[in-house]
């Protein structure tokens, strides 16, 4: 029988395996940042051991960093120690490390794909869920915890259960306004935030194909959201036009281009889950809720938990409508929003910033409704405005911000504030995940953008 | 890591699905560099509530977190296990967990512990009958056990033996150094390098 992608490149990287025990597992590379890994460099010093390969081990700033005057001391002390550790460790331990100011700081999983670091058949893990992102290249890529950062700079390896396999076809055609955003929330909402557990997500079909690698980028990134261990695409030529010429490319770029040629499931692999979407019949997509399986098409209005016959869901909805101060029945298009925020590893690459801006260009944002742009890199940043696209946001009335992680997660100053609600091209509506009280909806840059004209959840097909 | 082969203590209810990372510790809570003192924001946003269940008097010694399904989704911050560590939990029991959340307690020594859901509900509402109820959770035997009842669950033979000798992940990998060598020495030579910097 054939294999499964995931069980190629798995049994590429098994450096040990034994009877009753996890596979060893060798990591081809693993990126660092400030919130994950203070601990993880202090657990090396106290036991004496070094980084084995810090030549396979990158380091940027991105969660906890400011987006506006990034070349100040930052005013948070706590923030600054953070920020300074990781510095610290880098030095001490050898590290690359790209810091605020530097052409290559940004989001973690905005940097390694723009490096050409992130390559078809790697492992690749770093302490942030979202490492799931790099799947999109054809490559085993998933978050870890502390001890299992501290473990992979010890030894570049980790004992890991292998997982089992799931295929998502998508076939059909998107229709104009629908992207990979929605069909990623379609997804989760179909599956629940626990349908992935346990399982590498193949996403497959002609849906699939035909997304730009930042397209594929964005669905794999919300795997976790769906519970998954790792997202994964299959490489093609997609995939190696946009390697090319990217700063880390391979040199050998036939051998390497032989072996990535390798990476698709056989046609006889069967695998374990198998899931049909069809992508004709996908519609913008938005959450109502506090998880991220709590999403309903733009077109529908605010579920009522009374029709929803699982007693656990219900509960949660029933929870989630309180916190969201929503009414059951309400158009999800009536829901006014405060705030809107555009960034992020889901959505803050090239792409998404000009599907937003050709949006916005020449329009004006809803008066009392604050919008913030923050792209994913400094890169990112550059090219935009080499675009002219930071002139679109300013000119809407948006704020055009320096890149991090920001507002995904609140744990810079970009917060909201109690009640306050977003529309949100993040991955996560958790309660108070973009500041305390906060109600976040998740869109699409271009759901996202139209909100932002409108005032109220809106697709460009509103304006 | 201290040897996790028994724990005897009295639980605590929280009847929730889908607590998150995020509801477990938020994320301006995780600007420190180390291992300690997270238990400040640990449920922070519930913390205000004087029914929350942490808040009532009754479970304020409770070190067993009962709590329902999908527990632990989210982010990889293994911060969320030493909020619940920090705070005094030795034991968490959920129908199921979060794939990262329980790669990292079972790696730092917090015992979660998958029951089905009847047991989940069967367990609540014992608690809530009597919060002093003795629960024990037996790591050898594989059971939790309360008044008459006792349950079995599943945790692999190697995950166990390696919380019952309370084992440094670490240190048994690096006893395979040689393999890891070996396979470095077959990588092929085009797998992409960090170092030097290429621009």
């Amino acid at each position: 029988m054939g294999k499964t992608l995931a069980q190629k490149i798995w049994e590429d990287h098994v450096v040990r395996s034994a009877e009753g025990e996890p596979d060893l597992l060798y990591i081809d590379l693993q990126l660092i940042h400030e919130v994950t890994s203070a601990q993880a460099f202090d657990g090396l010093r106290l036991a004496g051991r070094k980084v084995r390969r810090p030549d396979l081990t990158i380091a940027t700033e991105d969660h906890n960093t400011p987006t506006i005057d990034i070349l100040k001391p930052i005013a948070d002390p706590i923030s600054k120690l953070q920020i300074d550790t990781l510095r610290n460790n880098a030095k001490e331990f050898g590290i690359r490390i790209h810091s605020l100011g530097d052409a290559d700081q940004g989001v973690v999983h905005v940097v390694g794909p723009q490096l050409g670091i992130t390559q078809p058949g790697m492992t690749i893990v770093c302490g942030d869920s979202h490492t799931s992102t790099h799947g999109a290249f054809g490559a085993i890529a998933f978050g870890i915890g502390t001890s299992e950062v501290e473990h992979v700079l010890a030894t570049q390896t980790l004992p890991s259960k292998r997982p089992k396999t799931m295929a998502i076809n998508i076939e059909g055609t998107l229709k104009t306004g629908v992207t990979a955003k929605d069909i990623i929330l379609a997804i989760i909402a179909k599956i629940g935030t626990g349908g992935g557990q346990g399982y590498i997500i193949e996403y497959r079909g002609s849906a699939i194909r035909a997304l730009s690698m930042e397209g594929r980028m964005t669905i794999c990134n919300m795997s976790i959201e769906a519970g998954a261990r790792a997202g994964l695409i299959a490489p093609d030529q997609t995939t190696f036009d946009y390697i090319k010429g990217k700063p880390h490319a391979p040199e050998d770029w036939d051998a390497a281009l032989t072996y990535w040629k390798s990476l698709y499931t056989d046609a006889d692999a069967k695998f374990d889950l198998e899931i049909d979407l069809n992508a004709d019949e996908l519609e913008p997509f938005v959450t109502w809720g506090t998880n991220p399986g709590q999403g309903l098409p733009l077109s529908g209005a605010v579920p009522n938990p009374a029709d929803i016959s699982d007693s656990e869901e219900r509960g949660a909805a029933e929870r989630a409508l309180q916190y969201m101060g929503l009414e059951a029945g309400t158009p999800l298009k009536k829901i006014a929003i405060d705030t809107v925020f555009l960034g992020s590893c889901t959505n803050g690459r090239i792409e998404d910033l000009r599907a937003a801006a050709d949006i916005l260009k020449g329009k004006k944002i809803a008066p009392k409704l604050r919008m913030l742009v923050v792209p994913g890199s400094e890169r990112v940043r550059q090219q935009a405005m080499k675009e002219g696209l930071d002139k679109v946001f300013l000119d809407a009335g948006a704020e055009w911000r320096n890149a991090g992680c920001s507002m995904c997660l609140g744990m810079n100053p970009d917060q909201l504030s109690v009640g306050e609600r977003s529309a949100s091209t993040s991955n996560r509506n958790f309660e108070g995940r973009q500041g305390k009280g906060g109600r976040t909806h998740l869109v699409s840059p271009l759901v996202a953008a139209a909100t932002a004209i409108r005032g109220t959840l809106s697709s460009p097909a509103d304006l | 890591m201290e040897k996790f082969i028994k724990h005897v203590g009295s639980g605590v209810p929280l009847r929730r699905s889908n607590v998150d990372t995020d509801q477990i510790i938020p994320a301006v809570y995780l600007k420190r560099v180390t291992r300690s003192g997270f238990e400040d924001g640990l449920f922070s946003a519930w913390r205000n509530d004087p029914d929350f269940v942490l808040n009532q008097e009754a479970y304020k010694k409770g070190t067993i977190l009962v709590a329902g399904p999908e527990f632990g989704t989210g982010s990889s911050r293994e911060h969320a296990v030493w909020a619940l560590q920090n705070y005094g939990f030795k034991v968490v029991i959920s129908s199921r967990f979060a794939d990262i959340f329980r790669g990292n307690s079972l790696k730092s020594g917090l015992l979660t512990v998958v029951l089905p859901q009847e047991s989940v509900e069967a367990l609540w509402i014992a608690i809530e009958a009597d919060p002093s109820l003795e629960i024990t959770v037996d790591l050898d035997s594989r059971t939790v056990t309360y008044s008459d009842v006792t349950v079995a669950f599943e945790l692999d033979d190697y995950t166990r033996w390696r919380l019952m000798e309370g084992l440094d992940d670490i240190g048994l990998t690096l006893k395979q150094t040689d393999f890891i060598d070996a396979f470095e020495a077959k990588r092929p030579a085009y797998k992409p390098k960090t170092l030097p910097i290429r621009i």
